[in-house]
């Protein structure tokens, strides 16, 4: 397989309310594996994903979100946040787990992963994927 | 063209799966090579041998498992939202100590890495959900 | 690049409908199937929202679901193309991608 694609993983939906959001993070982490241009999109509910602070102790049902901590360590670095998803939900940047990477070719200095950008930004980011797979 | 599909909801209770199937058709018909149907969250569902849907409706299961052998279609279930929804061919009975296996007629069982392939391989990528 | 969305949900369900039309590029083209062809319809609130879409996008809707709830052809938004599975599958050959708003 040396063809690489932008494959682009598009999450809309909140977490733990459906399964949505967990299974397509167990793609994203095995699609690592394959080494294609991987870049996610949250978007719409889908932002609730990244909010701090979940517990699900109460619920008794897995706690997924350290999980959006290792996908740096997979080379998943490119996360978009829609920024109109973000202001009618009220949030901000600062309400998101603060999502980090070693960047290798900058002496791996620790960049964010996250990039709030605008509906207008993200179309053109949609626009260059090759494959998008939606949950 | 070579199609790659990915179905996210289970028989009847959502349309996707039917929509999907209808897709498939029609992409045969015209002529084009179906690389992957790969079945994803509650679409494993579509992958149990046991519904016994009405006489008067589409048997959605049946209809997968013709329509694969009739042309050759590569029918993927993806291992863990199987396990999870209990969809068990031989292999999984066997290896979790089960009592039984339920899959369906041309459905096999497999990782996530056939849908990552599937995205890969194929011209176009389409997606039925919710 | 051009894009095919696919909006597969009722924009009175789910904002499904109105991200993609914010998100889509110019050129792209959006088809509604299953009960997404209910934001085809003309005089609800979201008519005015998916006409002014047209300047933008192509827009399809799919006959067969149509069909299947009674939506008449009459009823659609004007310049809404009506296809059948086959256009489906052609307009996914047509543009690169598809992009499934689900």
């Amino acid at each position: 397989m040396s063809n690489i694609k932008k494959f682009m993983y598009v999450n809309r939906k909140a977490p733990y309310g459906t399964i949505y959001a967990w299974e397509s993070l167990e793609v994203v982490l095995i699609g690592a594996a394959f080494e294609q241009d991987v870049s996610v999109a949250f978007v719409d509910d889908g932002v609730y994903q990244l909010l701090k602070n979940q517990d699900t102790t109460e619920v008794g049902i897995k706690n997924f979100s350290p999980t959006y901590s290792a996908l740096g360590d997979y080379d998943v670095t490119k996360l978009y946040v829609e920024k109109e998803s973000l202001d009618a939900r009220g949030l901000s940047l600062e309400d998101l787990m603060p999502l980090t990477y070693e960047d290798e070719d900058d002496d791996w200095a620790e960049k964010d992963s996250i990039k709030v950008v605008s509906s207008a930004e993200l179309a053109e980011i949609l626009e260059q994927q090759e494959v998008v797979l939606s949950f | 063209m070579k199609f790659g599909i990915q179905i996210n909801e289970g028989p009847y209770t959502h349309e996707a799966s039917v929509s999907a199937l209808n897709f498939v058709k029609a992409a045969v018909e015209a002529g084009h090579e179906i690389f992957r149907v790969f079945f994803y969250h509650d679409g494993v569902n579509n992958g149990t041998r046991y519904t016994t849907p009405p006489q008067d409706d589409i048997n959605i299961v049946n209809a997968w498992s013709e329509l694969a052998k009739a042309n050759d279609i590569d029918l993927v279930i993806c291992v863990a939202a199987a396990q999870r929804r209990g969809i068990v061919d031989q292999g999984e009975q066997e290896r979790n100590g089960k009592d039984g296996n339920n899959i369906a007629d041309g459905f096999r069982i497999s990782g996530l890495g056939q849908l990552i392939e599937a995205g890969i391989q194929s011209d176009r990528l389409v997606v039925f959900g919710d | 690049m051009s894009t095919l969305h696919t909006v597969n949900k009722s924009p009175f369900d789910r904002g499904s409908l109105q991200t993609c039309l914010r998100v889509a590029s110019k050129g792209n083209a959006v088809l509604l199937i299953e009960d997404g062809v209910y934001g085809a319809m003309k005089g609800s609130n979201v008519a005015e929202l998916v006409q002014g879409s047209l300047s933008n996008t192509s827009i399809y809707v799919l006959g067969p679901d149509m069909k299947a709830r009674g939506v008449d052809e009459s009823k659609l938004i004007d310049g809404i193309k009506i296809v059948d599975y086959k256009g489906f599958v052609d307009l996914t050959v047509e543009n690169d991608k598809v992009n499934a708003w689900v």
